[in-house]
């Protein structure tokens, strides 16, 4: 059995420069109370590797808002204009990955492999700088693997030994980003007894996970 | 009929039953208002739902049941949910049928582009580009010109999502098929000449004897 830790000691563990993972799509499946927490302790110079920046005032769009976030790693800022403004001021620095290749890249950097190889990209600006390596006659752009210091993970349920599951398109990148950071943290909207999460439905292994943020109180 | 409602309308005639379609964010998702009697679709959204339908009743919404542009949708019986490296499993491992795309631009050899506009329009590709590449069948869903200016022109000016020539682009003024020889002019909208069409195209059209006007489905009051 593990001890949940506020929200608040969560963002404490996350200090300015740290490169963090945060799941959610248009902030569905975002965890909010770290992502609260980082805000009001005024963390600056993240590196933030998720889907996109959603909305001003929703998800990782606070994070963008508050100034926390220097760098980024994502597919898509169109719903957001403050991050296009910051962009456009130099404020913060944008990679931006197809949605499939970000996540393939996240997969590697949590399954130990060495990269992919993907066809998305090829003769667009995508495949500037990257090598590409022909298998069978078809040519495919080698991605390399993405890791972060953090991952922040929103979960449905997490049980005491944080085995964790999701609920429907909350899930998104949430399971790829459990195995692809040094410090794992996981926001759970429930946390049950060991044995309500039966073995089949838990999606994260609780091994996977370094600490646990309590429950909403 | 507004050209939005109209191209919808012709797009919809493209789906078959038991097939697996994305649509993409705007005039594309209208196509689920027109899908045939008789037909079933499966619909995917990128960020991780297969089989969702209309939005639930007020005050019913799910938080966490969205589609890709954030907007609340149910989930029919036999949905099911998974990761992103799972959704895109199925956009890039030949899985999925069809996807419909909105388009900036489509050029003479089929390619589009329809992610930025270089100094101006920066959003990012989101899955556009593995949506291009995987997807059995590409059908481009755009108005035909965009402030005068055609939108199927010889060469992109803008930058490729892909460089897999897309299946089929429906305009409210045409259908046009682009094939290894050319761009197919097939289908003119009602009351659209053949000439109509050519002066609003910026890339040559291939003609093959009459053109025939498109046929477009009906409203589907089942449908999501």
């Amino acid at each position: 059995m593990r001890i949940a830790i506020s929200a608040a000691d969560a963002a404490a563990l996350i200090p300015d420069g740290a490169s963090v993972m945060i799941g959610g799509f248009m902030g569905v499946g975002s965890p909010d109370r770290i992502i609260d927490a980082l805000v009001a302790r005024r963390v600056r110079g993240l590196t933030v590797i998720g889907n996109d920046t959603a909305f001003p005032g929703v998800g990782i769009g606070k994070l963008i808002d508050a100034g926390c976030v220097s760098q980024l790693k994502v597919s898509h800022i169109g719903t957001n204009p403050q991050t296009q403004k910051k962009m456009i001021a130099g404020e913060i620095e944008i990679d931006l990955i197809p949605q499939g290749t970000l996540a393939e890249r996240i997969r590697a950097g949590g399954n130990g492999l060495g990269g992919i190889l993907t066809p998305t990209g090829v003769g667009t600006v995508v495949e500037k700088g990257k090598r590409i390596i022909e298998v069978e006659g078809r040519a495919f752009l080698l991605e390399l693997p993405l890791r972060a210091d953090f991952a922040l993970i929103r979960s449905r349920e997490s049980d005491y030994n944080c085995n964790l599951t999701y609920r429907l398109t909350a899930m998104n990148f949430n399971p790829l980003m459990a195995f692809a950071a040094d410090c794992v943290i996981a926001e759970p909207d429930e946390i049950v007894p060991v044995g309500v999460i039966p073995p089949d439905a838990v999606r994260t292994p609780g091994i996977l996970v370094h600490h646990l943020v309590e429950r909403p109180r | 009929m507004d050209a939005k409602e109209l191209i919808a309308r012709r797009v919809a005639l493209e789906l078959h039953d038991r097939t697996l379609v994305n649509l993409g964010i705007g005039l594309p998702t209208l196509v689920s208002r027109y899908v045939p009697h008789g037909i079933t679709v499966a619909f995917q959204s990128e960020n991780g739902i297969i089989g969702f339908g209309a939005p639930p009743p007020n005050g019913m919404e799910d938080p966490h049941l969205t589609d890709a542009g954030g907007g609340y949708i149910s989930a029919l019986p036999g949905a099911a949910s998974f990761d992103s490296s799972t959704s895109f499993a199925l956009i890039r491992g030949g899985h999925l049928d069809m996807t419909v795309l909105g388009g900036l631009q489509v050029d003479a050899a089929g390619h589009l582009a329809n992610w930025m506009v270089p100094g101006k329009l920066v959003p990012g590709m989101g899955g556009a580009m593995d949506l291009v590449v995987g997807a059995k069948r590409v059908i481009v869903a755009m108005q035909h010109a965009a402030k005068g200016q055609p939108k199927i022109v010889a060469t992109l000016t803008l930058p490729p999502t892909a460089i897999r020539r897309v299946s089929l682009i429906v305009t409210e003024m045409a259908v046009i098929e682009p094939t290894p020889e050319g761009l197919l002019l097939r289908e003119r909208a009602p009351g659209v000449s053949v000439e109509d069409i050519i002066a609003q195209t910026g890339a040559d059209l291939l003609i093959i004897g009459e053109v025939p006007e498109m046929p477009i489905a009906i409203p589907n009051e089942d449908a999501a």
